[in-house]
């Protein structure tokens, strides 16, 4: 009976084994296999960096480069139509330096002129219009009722015609009208506002980054046999100016402003709303459940599922119950405001705070499970209450980590897109978001909206928007970091 | 001796008194019994409350979804057919001649003219029908020379399931190529993000060193942060241009289904890596040992023993991939396409369900129109299928932990 095992044991292992060279080379085998696969396991972070790598450089290509722009009106033919002097010695400079583009060219051409010269031709040029210009750079008051109100009281500090502060601006003579620019508006704003207005500069042709400095020399050939009047300048497509104009839709002057209030708008109410209601239910699941109830049970495993439900599921959700149902008030109707539907910033902010409220409520659980038993007990064993206890231990412990969810799902909240586009968010409007029952469009959504354009000036404003909701992202990221390492260290002192 | 035992007595019961008499100037109260905190006990319902929201919105969800897609299956609605009267009809008439043009008709539909609404019961050829006249409650009345007939389209859920063509306009409401084209850059998405996910958890969890791996973790936490229509911006602008330069211009086409899923597939693979890690990380270092004490190499004990240990945490990671990679909205609304097509080849245009959903979304679309019941029923299909994904996943993964504990 014990014998039969050990002769087993004697014979089978040097049946089976592969041994000397055959075992040396099977071990070698071993090793290369570990080492290929080992390679392989690598390249899978690899491509995921790549990825990003490309991801950035893609945006980046298109977000800077060459433009070929064309004035619909000349400069050089709106000075001669006017009879003023052409600086020579600015003209010959232009000549003797062939690589001046347009950009420059003409607005050595129209600084050269003075405010008046520069007043007479937007006059004559905008006829009506020009008190339109007056609104929009000098007026507190922006809207219709600008034409009908004294004039102290449409450009509070401003200078003034002479004892005309009771008129309005429509009373007052072209002259006068013509003073009150050039006396408040500086030159070179005078003169963007020429170029704008007047010249109406038109991109005709733009590239990427990339061509823009590897192949130089092919780009203006080619802007210079297909646009003979266009010159070509380096556009960066994330100007401030970028940032600071409202939606327009011509690629040269459209902005990001009206974007960028919708979405801190509808952000910072979304959070806002989802911030207590998210801590509560933790402090609920962590702090007063029992751990065998049914409904904690349920809630936790709602919770779960509810993370998993498609964003844009809640979309549809807020267009029925906040657009449709609550339209009264989500609207500002009750309130008195009714000249807009339920699609609102109020709609949007609720929608995105049920979306990211599941974020919120397992990141706030963890934090409050770390918060250690002791410091619990301790305060009870002082002699506090429950909520006491919460309230002046547990949640400035679990602190930090809650901030660091309430960042992670402002992220999330901010390049939501899909829920935002169900409800109704407006593609473009010409009005800042101005509060919770205005109409609003946000970032991501102007990003689709241009990305859908066929024309490639508007790929190169989606590649600016991006850098700057990355931007966002990014410092926001930062700053969730930064203060949870403060908090952290502040709390071990 | 017993007069010293009652001044005793006496004199404790003093004490007491007067511990009594001291708890009530300091605390204002005389006992230390549990009395009722109104703070305490308000807090905990408002919290309870909190904790109800989340039951409120799934309820919510189903509910809306639930009811508006009920009226989606219950409401005819009456599309324009082009077709028209070839002769003013009476009251009467059962036969009515119509003009050939328009849309071809069939037996068995409802059609509207004017106010009426009748049912075809025969087609006798091109420009005869014989018709059930008034059906509905409504009334039979004169018709006259022209007028347009409407056909009633009533979706059936299995007219929803199997019907090949999605066009409302032409009351044709079939999900398959919705479905198809979901499923097509789903299972594409995955075939990216499944082997590199996989391969980068395996890599961070038994491979890297420290510092590498501080360098790679927050790389994925980058991707992962990155907005969906960025990843559409970059899949239109940079991995179309590329699989056309790769395939030819001519078969791949500008917007495709293969491009979104491949960058859906880059989306994912951040998601896909933190689940299985956390699944790998969670098999014993008892069993990484034992295979390592019977020689195993890294590679064998990975691929032979931690694999099948964790299997259910990253089949549940796959699971959620999957889930993720149906509900994906912007990559696809962006990158595959606008315009639902039945096709199983990947360089061709197709549109998911909820990229139909955004597309046609986009503006403002009026309540009680076919747009607007049609996104609920969509968005049913797609939330059921999801929440079947997510339950498995669930249920798999809880498997998955009691296996160690």
């Amino acid at each position: 009976m014990s014998t039969t095992p050990t002769t087993v044991s004697t014979v089978e292992p040097v049946s089976r084994l592969p041994v000397d060279e055959a075992f040396k080379r099977h071990l070698r085998s071993r090793h290369l296999r570990g080492a290929v696969w080992k390679r392989f396991f690598f390249l899978a972070n690899v491509v995921a960096l790549l990825a990003l790598v490309a991801l950035f450089l893609n945006v980046v290509d298109r977000a800077f480069g060459l433009v070929a722009t064309e004035y619909t009106v000349p400069p050089e033919s709106i000075i001669e139509e006017y009879g003023f002097q052409v600086d020579s010695a600015a003209l010959q400079a232009l000549e003797s330096n062939e690589t001046a583009e347009i950009d420059t060219s003409s607005t050595i051409l129209l600084e050269n002129l003075t405010s008046e010269q520069l007043v007479t031709i937007l006059q004559g040029e905008l006829g009506g219009r020009f008190r339109v210009i007056i609104r929009d750079n000098l007026s507190a008051i922006i809207d219709a009722t600008f034409t009908s109100v004294p004039l102290s009281e449409a450009f509070p500090g401003l200078s003034l015609p002479e004892g005309r502060e009771d008129v309005t601006i429509n009373d007052l003579t072209p002259e006068e009208q013509a003073q009150l620019v050039i006396d408040n508006l500086p030159h070179s704003r005078l003169v963007d506002i020429t170029i704008e207005q007047v010249l109406q500069p038109r991109i005709v042709g733009s590239w990427s980054l990339g061509e823009s400095i590897f192949n130089r020399e092919a780009v203006i050939e080619q802007a210079t046999v297909n646009h003979p009047n266009a010159e070509v300048t380096f556009r960066n497509w994330v100007s401030l100016d970028f940032i600071t104009s409202s939606i327009s839709s011509t690629p040269t002057t459209a902005g990001l402003r009206t974007a960028l209030f919708g979405t801190l708008w509808v952000v910072l109410i979304a959070i806002a709303v989802a911030l207590p209601l998210g801590v509560g239910a933790a402090l609920y699941l962590e702090e007063y459940a029992t751990g065998n109830n049914w409904l904690e049970r349920l809630i936790q495993t709602n919770i779960r599922n509810l993370a998993g439900v498609p964003s844009i599921i809640y979309g549809l959700l807020g267009l029925f119950v906040f657009v449709r149902a609550l339209g009264f008030f989500t609207s500002g109707q009750f309130i008195g405001i009714n000249d807009v539907n339920g699609r609102t910033v109020i709609s949007a902010s609720f929608t995105l705070a049920l979306l990211i409220l599941p974020v919120i409520i397992i990141n706030a659980q963890e934090a409050i499970r770390a918060v250690p038993p002791s410091i619990r007990e301790a305060s009870y064993g002082m002699g506090a209450t429950k909520w006491q206890t919460i309230w002046r231990q547990v949640l400035p412990v679990a602190f930090p980590g809650i901030l660091t969810g309430v960042i992670l799902s402002m992220s999330r909240a901010i390049g939501e897109t899909a829920p935002l586009v169900v409800i109704g968010a407006s593609t473009f409007i010409g009005i800042d978001p101005n509060g919770p029952f205005s109409k609003f469009t946000v970032i991501p959504i102007q990003i689709y909206q241009w990305t859908g354009r066929p024309e490639a000036e508007f790929a190169r404003l989606a590649a600016a928007a991006i850098l700057v909701l990355l931007t966002l992202l990014i410092s926001l990221n930062a700053t969730a970091i930064f203060l949870r390492q403060y908090y952290r260290r502040k709390l071990q002192l | 001796m017993e007069n010293e035992l009652l001044q005793g007595q006496a004199s404790i019961e003093g004490a007491r008194l007067t511990a009594a008499q001291r708890l009530r100037e300091t605390v204002g109260r005389e006992t230390l019994e549990k009395h009722p905190r109104p703070v305490d006990s308000f807090v905990r319902y408002v919290m309870l409350f909190c904790g109800l929201v989340s039951i409120f919105t799934t309820v919510a969800i189903v509910i809306v979804l639930g009811n508006e897609a009920l009226r989606f299956f219950t409401t005819r609605e009456f599309v324009n057919t082009n077709k028209r009267l070839a002769e003013a009809v009476s009251a009467e008439q059962t036969t009515l001649p119509v003009a050939a043009s328009g849309q071809q008709l069939e037996a068995g539909q409802v059609i509207r003219i004017g106010e009426e609404v009748m049912r075809i019961t025969e087609i006798l050829d091109a420009e005869t029908l014989i018709v059930e006249r008034g059906i509905d409650g409504s009334a039979a009345v004169e018709h006259p020379f022209e007028g347009t007939i409407f056909v009633g389209n009533d979706v059936s859920p299995i007219e929803f399931l199997t019907n090949t063509v999605w066009q409302p306009q032409a009351s044709e409401f079939g999900i398959l190529p919705l479905l198809n084209a979901t499923i097509m850059s789903s299972f594409i998405g995955l075939l990216v993000a499944v082997p590199l996910g996989l391969g980068s958890a395996i890599y961070l969890s038994e491979y890297a060193p420290q510092h590498v791996r501080a360098w790679l973790k927050p790389i994925l936490e980058i991707l992962a942060g990155i907005p969906t229509v960025v990843f559409g911006f970059f899949a239109l602008n940079f991995m179309t241009p590329v699989l056309r330069g790769v395939f030819g211009q001519d078969t791949v086409q500008l917007y495709n289904v293969a491009s979104a899923g491949i960058v859906m597939g880059i989306a994912i693979i951040p998601l896909i890596s933190s689940m299985s890690e956390d699944a790998l990380s969670a098999v014993p270092r008892s069993l990484r040992e034992a295979s390592y004490g019977m020689g195993a190499t890294k590679l064998e004990t990975a691929l032979k023993v931690l694999i099948p240990a964790a299997l259910s945490g990253l089949i549940a990671a796959f699971i959620v991939g999957m889930s993720r990679a149906v509900g994906e909205t912007m990559i696809m609304a962006i990158a595959a396409g606008a315009g639902p097509r039945l096709t199983f080849n990947p360089f061709q245009s197709a549109e998911t369900i909820a990229g139909h959903m955004v597309r046609i979304s986009t503006g403002d679309i009026s309540y009680n129109s076919v747009d607007y019941n049609s996104l609920f029923a969509l968005g049913l299909t797609l939330f059921l299928f999801t929440l079947v994904l997510n339950t498995i996943a669930g249920a798999v993964s809880r498997r998955f932990r009691e296996a160690y504990q």
